[in-house]
């Protein structure tokens, strides 16, 4: 597996998240993906990177493209030092919000990616991993 | 600031979203779309999202709220112009707009908010 590129961009404001949006496009663009992949990818990374500028208190992203020949993929890490999640599961579950939004920022980043994974600890942040893969 | 404007269309006000919307815009828009509702006696808002790329669940959340509170003051609201690529998008994220009609495009849109209006 190689890493073509990678970059890591902050989350912490409304222009962050735009900025965001268009790296992860490039980024699928640059590997290849058809512009429903592209559009997935980019609503994932939109998700999340609201998710860690309303509920992280902001943080960043990674964006890595990888060629796992025959694949190529793009993958994105989204950071915070914030409050962390005490029930990971509870907060998988579709329509569950601490927060007024509509409770499928996660999961809908989850189903719209090919990989998918997170950790965090309360009181000192979450990272959420996704990837696609065409 | 920036704000997105609201035209009046008859009996109807259509509102085009072209960019990205944080916040306080989604905010702005709700109330100013209260306010021309009342102030204009409107039966109907179509939402266009055909320069939308990318519609996630904070959008969806603005088309939602924005139906409801249409939906109070007796206006329907119908969403027109969404993208292939977003609509396929939009059910594997799991957002259904419920309450929300869509159409085509405008025209597509005036058409349907017309035949409601015919109905009553």
């Amino acid at each position: 597996m190689t890493v073509v590129s990678s970059a890591v961009l902050p989350i912490r404001t409304q222009e962050d998240i735009v900025r965001v949006r268009q790296a992860a496009r490039e980024a699928g663009v640059a590997q290849g993906f058809s512009l429903v992949d592209q559009t997935k990818l980019v609503t994932a990374a939109s998700e999340l990177a609201r998710n860690t500028l309303d509920y992280g208190g902001g943080g960043e992203v990674e964006i890595v493209r990888l060629n796992e020949p025959p694949r190529r993929g793009v993958r994105l890490t989204f950071s915070d030092q914030g409050p962390g999640i005490a029930d990971i599961e509870q907060a998988l579950k579709d329509g569950y919000t601490s927060g007024g939004g509509l409770g499928l920022g996660l999961s809908g980043a989850k189903r719209l990616s090919n990989d998918f994974s997170i950790k965090s600890k309360v009181g000192e942040g979450t990272q959420v991993m996704i990837a696609r893969w065409r | 600031m920036e704000k997105i404007p609201i035209l009046k269309m008859g009996r109807f006000l259509l509102v085009t979203v072209q960019v990205d919307m944080h916040d306080q815009l989604a905010m702005q828009l709700q109330d100013d779309l209260t306010d021309k509702i009342v102030a204009t006696r409107a039966r109907g808002v179509l939402i266009d999202i055909s320069s939308l790329e990318v519609v996630d669940s904070f959008i969806g959340r603005m088309i939602s709220n924005i139906a409801a509170m249409a939906k109070v003051l007796d206006a329907e609201t119908v969403v027109v112009g969404i993208q292939p690529a977003v609509a396929i998008t939009l059910v594997e994220l799991g957002l259904s707009l419920e309450g929300v009609r869509t159409a085509l495009n405008v025209d597509r849109g005036m058409a349907l908010l017309q035949e409601r209006l015919a109905q009553e």
